[in-house]
Parts: structure tokens; sequence; C-alpha cells
């Protein structure tokens, strides 16, 4: 389960620590990965595993518009920049919820059956539910590449100075608005990802996003901000965490743990396990 | 001191006194009890988002997780009620103390955090509030606290039959949360505070007491959101951790700050009289459907809003200052 926030956490990591931009609607990110997972099942009977990409693929779309059409003028706006970047994503998840429950209904819905639901693997005795598995697998793969994007490509670098200095970047011919418009459909196609993966197993309904959304930020400050490896160290830490609060503490207070988790480890490096800024 | 200052200050205090005075006279002639209502919210909003704007605006540290110190005046004042039968008086004023306490104790570790890792953490400690609370069968665990009906008066300050008692008292605390946000603006801490918002490493090195003015200003906010709390407390008369402690609370003390302007004196209250009747009235006239409808205009708005006034609306009453380069070139040519 931790690599699951873990990979929910990435795409947060990359647009929250990467372009220092707080994405508020990250849960509706997911939220909407997993209605599209869900309806892609529903109309065409593809699985959750095949619709995958397409679903991660809308989501790239998807976040480069958002970029476009709010975001940059966040970023941009001359006074209490931070106060308008949290609150007009605020304003999106709002709005996104709004729509969610305008067309798709409050009702909880899921997907009943498909290729790994429900199914489980042993390895060594321990019986490991599959979807998990295969979710924990792509989050794997998913930090690796994006490290490997962000610290061996052209294009990781341009992201990294853009932050550093934008400024700077434009006199060497980088075009900031493209750069962070892809760094955005980036994070939110490894939402995509996510939600196509956790659609196998949990509900999907309007708030689903909500109480993952918290997680996600804990997650990747946990790990420090600016940092692609902090947030997988962090995705690991709070379900390690939230698997031993399970078993000392009641069911409710499951997600005490994590919160008090990074509290200790935030007062005791302020800037996360390994993060930059 | 600058005389344009003093003068505008003192025509603020007017426009305050104005305003009140307006406002008193309102239900006589608005009998609705359903308008009543917004009106009470709007003040009580306008209240706390002012006491919200003291520590984030002013001091810049930026909480969304004031809905714990809600909270924490709303069970206050309904446990010692409830169970030891003390009057809601007392109440609300150890529910401000308690809070603006626990406030300096929370700041102590928290404080020494930036930037985002101190907003994560006022939401995380909320979150964690909350949770114990939903857990804490004591203070009524998930199903909250019913306020028992006594009879209405002042004194166990329950009315069941008329809002105006409420009304006069979100008044009066909306007055009181400006007066302490107009005092504090020209006073040692205000400076202080601004300074710290501004450029922390700079205030310190000239003498601010940086931790300590982030303390003062934790506890003052703390404890005025605390009495907005234990008076929403009374007004509902029923409470349980979501209602008072969620984190919608935290939102919506920020959000008429934000709106109105973050950091001014008259932007909470200008963002509450313009956020709240809206949200309640998108509620009940296209938020009945269930549909979802009242979230999108709602958070259209927000967007909206945000995006094209990021100082405020506020700013739009402001008469623009000259930009230097002109008043340069007008003192140069006369």
């Amino acid at each position: 389960m931790g690599l699951l926030y873990g990979l929910i956490a990435v795409g947060l990591a990359l647009i929250f620590g990467l372009m220092d931009v707080v994405n508020f609607a990250h849960g509706e990110f997911l939220m909407i990965a997993m209605y599209a997972t869900f309806f892609l099942f529903a109309f065409f009977a593809l699985d959750p595993l095949l619709s995958a990409p397409l679903v991660a693929a809308a989501l790239f779309i998807f976040g480069a518009v958002v970029y476009l059409l709010i975001v940059r003028f966040a970023v941009r706006a001359k006074a209490n920049t931070g106060m308008v970047q949290i609150f007009s994503t605020f304003g999106l998840a709002v709005l996104m919820r709004g729509v969610a429950q305008y067309f798709f209904t409050p009702d909880y819905r899921s997907i009943p059956h498909s290729w790994l639901g429900g199914k489980t693997i042993s390895i060594a005795g321990i019986y490991l539910p599959q979807p998990q598995l295969i979710g924990a697998l792509i989050a794997i793969a998913a930090f690796a590449g994006l490290y490997f994007f962000i610290h061996r490509t052209d294009f990781g670098r341009a992201l990294e100075a853009t932050r550093e200095d934008a400024g700077a970047v434009a006199l060497v011919g980088i075009d900031k608005n493209k750069v962070f418009a892809l760094g955005w459909g980036l994070g939110a196609a490894l939402v995509g990802l996510a939600g196509a993966v956790m659609a196998i197993f949990f509900y999907v309904f309007p708030d689903v996003g909500a109480s993952f959304a918290t997680i996600a930020y804990v997650t990747v400050a946990l790990g420090g901000f600016g940092s692609v490896f902090g947030a997988f160290a962090g995705g690991i830490v709070v379900g390690l965490v939230e698997a031993i609060t399970t078993l000392i503490l009641p069911p409710s207070l499951k997600t005490v743990g994590i919160y008090g988790v990074y509290l200790l480890v935030v007062f005791v490096r302020p800037r996360g396990l390994f993060g930059s800024i | 001191m600058d005389k344009a200052f003093i003068q505008r200050r003192r025509r603020d205090l007017v426009v305050a006194a104005f305003l009140t005075a307006i406002a008193a006279v309102v239900p006589m002639f608005v009998k609705d009890v359903y308008v009543q209502n917004i009106m009470v919210l709007t003040l009580m909003y306008g209240a706390l988002s002012q006491s919200w704007n003291i520590l984030s605006g002013y001091c810049g540290q930026i909480s969304l997780g004031h809905a714990l110190y809600f909270g924490l005046g709303a069970y206050t004042t309904a446990i010692l009620f409830t169970k030891f039968g003390v009057l809601p008086w007392f109440g609300m004023l150890s529910g401000g103390v308690l809070s603006a306490i626990i406030a300096m104790a929370l700041g102590y570790p928290c404080f020494r955090l930036g930037g985002h890792y101190f907003v994560i953490a006022t939401i995380v400690i909320a979150e964690i509030t909350l949770l114990l609370f939903h857990n804490w069968d004591w203070a009524g665990a998930a199903l909250g606290i019913d306020i028992p009906v006594r009879r209405d008066s002042w004194v166990t300050f329950q009315f069941t039959r008329s809002k105006l008692p409420y009304f006069y008292f979100a008044l009066a605390l909306a007055c009181v949360a400006w007066f302490v946000t107009w005092w504090l603006e020209d006073s040692k801490w205000g400076y202080w505070w601004r300074a710290v918002k501004d450029n922390p490493i700079a205030a310190e090195s000239l003498g601010v007491d940086v931790f300590n003015s982030k303390m003062g200003a934790a506890a003052v906010s703390a404890f005025l959101v605390a009495i907005g709390g234990s008076f929403y407390a009374q007004f509902v008369s029923y409470i349980d951790p979501e209602s008072v402690m969620g984190f919608q609370f935290s939102l919506l003390m920020a959000l008429p700050a934000v709106l109105g302007g973050i950091g001014t004196l008259w932007g909470p209250l200008l963002g509450a009289a313009i956020l709240i009747p809206l949200t309640e009235l998108t509620r009940s006239y296209i938020g009945g459907s269930g549909r979802g409808v009242d979230l999108i205009v709602y958070g259209g708005l927000i967007i909206a809003i945000s995006l094209a006034r990021p100082q405020g609306l506020v700013s739009l009453f402001s008469r623009k200052p000259k930009p230097a380069a002109n008043q340069v070139r007008e003192a140069v040519a006369s």
C-alpha cells in the first residue's frame, strides 16, 4: 500500500516539489482518472490494466490544459503568489468535485470483476493481493523512470533549471510555459496511472480524492520537496507506518500514525528526509 | 508619524462605527429568519477570518488548521456546560485561553518550519485532533454533543425563539475582531508582524524577536477563533467533530480574507460579506438538486476571483498610488 501512496505522490512530487506549486486539486485528478478507468470498463469492457496507458495519456492532456488555463496565471500573479496558487487550485478542486457530482452522481461505483481484482498471489508463503502488487511494481517503475528523466534528459534539466531561475532560463531559449505545461502533464499522467490501478480495488465516488490527497501531500513533504527519491522513500515510510498503526490502534485512527510521523520528522528535520528546498 | 496614515486610521474608525450602526438596525427591517441566519453566519465568518488574518495575513504564517481552535472553543464550551454545568460565558473564555495556550505550545515546534512544510503541519495537526475527538467517547465521539435546551436568556446564552441575540453577539464579535486588528496594526506587534512576513531574516537582524512575534500572533488569533467556535456551538446547539473541526472550517476562515485582501484591515469582512451569502444562496437555491451545481459555481468563482484580483477585492476601493517615477517627475517639474 505504501508504494501506492508513493505512486499517487510521485505526480504530486513532480508538480509540488519540482515546480514549487501546490496543486490542491491533486486528489481530484486522481478521482477523474478513476472515473475514466471505470467508464472505459463499463462501456468498452476494457480492463484497467489495458486502459491505464489511455487514462495516463488523457490525464497528461488534462494536466497541461489546467496549467495553461489556470496555473500559468496564478504563478504570474504579482501579489500573494503563494495564496493565489493555493486558492486557485483549491477552487479547481471544488469545481471538479461539483462537475463529477453533476455528471456521474454521488453514487459509489466499483469495477466488479477484472483480471486482477480480488486475486492473490503467494510469494514464500505470504499472500499478497495482486492489484496492490502490480501497483507497487508500476510505482517502482514510475519512480525509476522519473528519476532517470529528471536527472538524465534535457527536458528534466530544463524543468529543474526553470524552477530555479525562470529569467535566466528564458535567456538561453527555453520557453517556461512549455516546460511547465509538459511538467504538469507528466505529473497528471502519473496520477492517471495511479488512478487506473486504484480503480481495480477501490470505490469510485466524487470525493474519493480528498482522503488520498492529504496523505499524498504528507508523503511528498515527508520525503522533502524537490526530491523524487524523497517522495519514494516517503511513500514507503507512510505505508509501513500505516501498517504498524493498524496493528496497535483502532482502524479509524490509522492516519493519525502517518500524520504523527510527519510531524516528528519535520520537527527534527525541517526540510523533510531528503528535501533540498 | 505619517499624517496621511493617521488620517486613514481615523477614517477607518469612523467608517467602522458607521457600518456597525447600520448593521445594528438592519434586523429591525429584515424579519425573515432565513436571511437573519445568513447575516449571523456572515458576521461570524467575518470575525473568524479577521482573526485568521492576524496570524496568516499580517504575520504571514499561512495556517490551514484553524478549525482546530474553532473546534476547541466549541467543545470546551459544550463539555463544560453539559458535564459540569458551567455557563457558556465562562466556557467561552476558558475555550479561548485554552486555544491560545495550545496555539503557543504547537507554535513552539511548528514555527521553525517554513513554507509548505508549515502549511501541511497545520493541516495535519487539525486532522489528528479531529480523529482523536472522533474516537474520544467521553467527549461524545462521532455522535457529538447535544447541548440541552434550557430557558431563553442571556445567562445561558440560549435563544430558541429568536435569532436576534445571536445576531448582536456575532456583530459584537466582528467588531471586537476588527478593533483588535485595527489596534494591533499600529502597535509594535503589528510592525513586527509585517516585518516578519516580508523578510524574517532581515527583521531578525534588526532586532525583531521573530519567534515570539509569531507566538503572539498565534495566541491572539487562536483566542478569537475559539470565541467564534464557542459562539457557533451555542448557535447551532449541536456539535460533532466533523461539524466544528472539519477541514472546511479552516478553508472558510481563510477564503474570505484571501478574497477580500489578505493582510488588510477590511479584506476579511468584505470577503465574508460576499462569500458567505453567496455560499448559502447557491446551496439553498441550486444546491437542492444534490447534483453539485453549487460546487461548480462556488469553485469557478474562487478561481476567477483569485486569478483576477490576487491582492484582494479591497484593492478596488483604494486609490492607486502613483508610480514613484511619476512623483519624481512631478516634483522636478514643479
